[in-house]
């Protein structure tokens, strides 16, 4: 864990001490068990935007805190150690997206909504089923975007989307020209393939040219920071687990084959939580962002994928059931580690970066 | 708005730092500049020009050489922040610490920490003014991974100690002055029975014999005790206590093992610009080998994952007062990936990679394959990955042994 200071311990801990009390994954299993489209319950996202967690990255002038990445990402991490669903990071991405390239008028427009939990937004970027922002061929023609985006997280339920289309980044409030076509993942949570047919598209003009890149990077190093959560969540409960379960009268923790694999888990987590750190770090100070979200978002790919198969090996047959918690982060861990970037589009995207 | 004790300070800092800048400039010669001789433990005999002699003298003399140890005991008394700056201003003037060895990484520590006013002023001095090497005896051909096995036997004599036996893997025995020496005192209790005695390696008795590697060098021996008399005056701590003072000096010998900066200096050229060099380009600059830009990108990203969790260690160790509990992984990891890369640069470079000697070779060619080699010794010594993994398993994370 990175050193904190005092407002930031608070927000952990109050983040922490929530998600433990009030969101266990037991809620996720309410949530489910409803089987809505938009898999995340309203009065929740009211009750995150009253502790201020929508506002984090938001600047006093508009309604947030501006606490920082290194803060929202403490959030995110609690939220995905007990996979509460919640629009928190689609709209968070979309916040930043406005911050880095909005006019005053729709910072104005926009991000006080944002950060009240009022509007809920998200980023919809990808045209096939992997991440690959060079295939975007949706475009805007006087004020009018059309288009197919897939898989867009959070679709269901978001009142606005942050498009990427051939010649820039555009707002689109959810509204007529558009239409969402359900896709139920394994992760059960909230997917959709939105089809924008002429629908009214607000350019964000001042972000520069680059500015699709720097929100991708925004993306991934949150979407990592879910992941830390959900592998550190795994580790714990599989840790407990090998501490309880009794074979040939043993404790299961006492066999040195479970113990160094846990050993070496334990060592890919230290990387991985430095690596996801290390992206909201630099987007806090700005150095070498897009170096450090490819190297948080693969190094959380790598661990999570990782720790998620091991995580059901380890606890054997009772991992594989339903009513067990642990193959709910299997299932997530896939969903996130396809988005925004799997592996190899990372690795390849880390070497360009680096002149090679 | 800063107060007048924080103005106080930043007006000390600046003093210092035109002090170091001074010295340097009056005391490093142009000569050695991007040069290092420090009495590192592996690299082989101390030969020093008159200029290298020089310069470890002039930071001998002020304990610059070991900045933080206590001045009485001829260390630079120096502060963290003001040894920070001291590093900072040698950098910058691309001067280097002589002073090193084990002596100042292992021995030095433990001493200052274990033993008595005597030996502290007998042995601290001339290991701060870098002209005594050491030597660890540790390891025996029956006592590896466990340690606790060793048999070298040192009886009580009345006025000394008669030390029979044999170590191994002695790291630079051949050139070392002095031995920091586990010996049993006590067959009966296999822990309570070791005891840390120093012994002169020119003592009658002692006998050293280098072991040649698959490197082709010989940077350990094999040491032989027969009856060799060792005064009780170089026993530290108490008889028996010997495990505990060793333990602790594994602590110091594993941080400095894994040391995230000296592994990245280690490393040379970065694998890319190795395989620009080596394996064609395509237009735009890429390595036109895609699976081997993919390998190169998958071990640079947890090459930096692993560099961000030193310095993360580090922060958190500063910050809780205490070892931070992923010190732990950085030996395993760090050692780990340096022998991945060394593997990855000779695959980059095919045979050219393997030159052993003779024409054809650059320098840097033959040097890497020795290095490779070398490097195999990595996850073995200072604890092996095995031992990190128990280490971390039982200390860590409460897994316990069999009941």
């Amino acid at each position: 864990m990175a050193v904190l200071n005092e407002e930031q311990e608070m927000l952990r801990d109050m983040a922490r001490e929530w998600t433990t009390n009030e969101s266990p994954v037991t809620e996720w299993r309410k949530v489910r068990a409803t089987g809505e489209q938009q898999a995340w319950d309203t009065s929740v996202y009211g009750t995150m935007a009253k502790m201020g967690w929508t506002g984090v990255v938001i600047p006093e002038e508009h309604g947030g805190s501006d606490f920082g990445w290194l803060s929202a990402g403490l959030v995110v991490e609690e939220l995905g150690k007990t996979l509460t669903a919640s629009p928190l990071i689609a709209s968070t991405i979309a916040a930043s997206a406005i911050i880095l390239g909005g006019s005053d008028e729709q910072k104005t427009e926009w991000l006080p909504k944002l950060a009240s939990g009022e509007v809920v937004a998200t980023l919809a970027v990808d045209e096939g089923a992997r991440h690959d922002p060079s295939q975007v061929k949706t475009v805007v023609s006087n004020g009018k975007v059309s288009g197919t985006k897939k898989f867009v997280h959070e679709a269901h339920g978001a009142h606005l989307f942050v498009v990427a289309a051939k010649d820039g980044v555009y707002l689109v409030p959810a509204g007529d020209g558009m239409t969402l076509h359900d896709r139920k993942l394994a992760d059960m949570r909230n997917h959709a393939d939105v089809v924008f047919d002429n629908a009214g598209a607000e350019k964000l003009a001042d972000g520069g040219e680059d500015l699709l890149d720097k929100v991708l990077d925004r993306a991934r190093i949150l979407t990592a920071c879910e992941m830390l959560g959900m592998a550190q969540q795994v580790f714990d409960t599989t840790l407990d687990y090998l501490k309880q379960r009794r074979q040939f009268n043993q404790v299961l923790a006492t066999f040195q084959a479970l113990q160094h694999r846990m050993a070496d888990l334990f060592a890919d987590l230290a990387l991985m939580r430095s690596a996801v750190e290390g992206g909201l770090q630099a987007l806090d100070t700005g150095f070498r962002t897009s170096h450090a979200a490819t190297m948080a978002k693969a190094e959380a790919n790598r661990v999570l994928h990782l720790v998620s198969r091991e995580g059901i090996q380890l606890h054997g047959g009772i991992g594989m059931t339903d009513e067990y918690d642990i193959g709910f982060y299997l299932k997530r861990a896939r969903v996130l580690e396809a988005s925004f970037g799997n592996t190899g589009y990372l690795k390849d995207h880390f070497a360009t970066l680096s002149g090679y | 708005m800063a107060t007048q004790a924080e103005i106080d300070r930043a007006s000390d800092t600046e003093v210092f730092r035109q002090e170091v800048r001074q010295f340097i400039a009056e005391n490093f010669p142009d000569s050695l500049k991007g040069k290092g001789n420090a009495l590192a433990a592996v690299e082989g005999p101390a030969t020093e020009s008159e200029a290298q002699k020089a310069w470890r003298e002039a930071m001998g003399s002020r304990g610059w050489g070991t900045p933080t140890w206590p001045a009485e005991y001829g260390g630079g008394g120096l502060s963290r922040k003001q040894a920070a700056i001291l590093n900072e201003e040698l950098a910058k003037a691309d001067a280097y610490n002589p002073i090193g060895g084990m002596g100042v990484m292992m021995f030095g520590p433990t001493l200052l920490e274990f033993g008595s006013e005597a030996q502290k002023k007998e042995h601290i001095p001339p290991i701060c003014r870098g002209e005594i090497r050491w030597c660890q005896g540790y390891s025996e051909p029956n006592a590896g991974s466990d340690l606790a096995n060793l048999q070298t036997m040192a009886e009580d004599k009345g006025d000394h100690y008669l030390v029979n036996g044999q170590k191994t893997w002695t790291s630079g025995g051949q050139w070392a002055d002095k031995c920091f020496c586990l010996v049993r005192t006590d067959r009966s209790d296999k822990h309570k029975g070791i005891s840390f005695l120093l012994i002169d390696m020119d003592a009658p008795g002692v006998e050293v014999r280098p072991i040649k590697m698959i490197s082709g060098m010989s940077p350990f021996c094999e040491t032989f005790f027969d009856d060799v008399k060792v005064p009780k005056e170089n026993l530290v701590g108490e008889e028996g206590q010997g495990w505990t003072i060793g333990k602790r000096l594994l602590q110091h010998e594993r941080t400095n093992l894994s040391g995230g900066g000296s592994m990245a200096r280690m490393m040379g050229a970065s694998l890319a610009n190795i395989a620009k060099k080596y394996v064609e380009t395509d237009n735009d600059g890429r390595i036109a080998d895609p699976v081997l830009r993919d390998r190169i990108a998958d071990f640079e990203i947890r090459w930096n994952a692993f560099l961000l969790t030193a310095r993360r260690a580090a922060d958190e160790s500063k910050a809780q007062g205490g070892v931070s509990e992923i010190s732990s992984v950085l030996k395993k990891v760090g050692t780990k990936l340096g022998q991945e890369r060394a593997e990855l640069t000779i695959e980059i470079m095919g045979l050219q990679g393997l030159g052993w000697e003779g024409e054809g070779f650059t320098d840097a060619e033959l040097a890497g394959v020795r290095a490779w080699l070398f490097g195999k010794a990595t996850t073995i010594y200072g604890g092996s990955t095995e031992i990190q993994n128990n280490i971390i398993a039982k200390r860590v994370l409460g897994m316990l042994d069999h009941q």
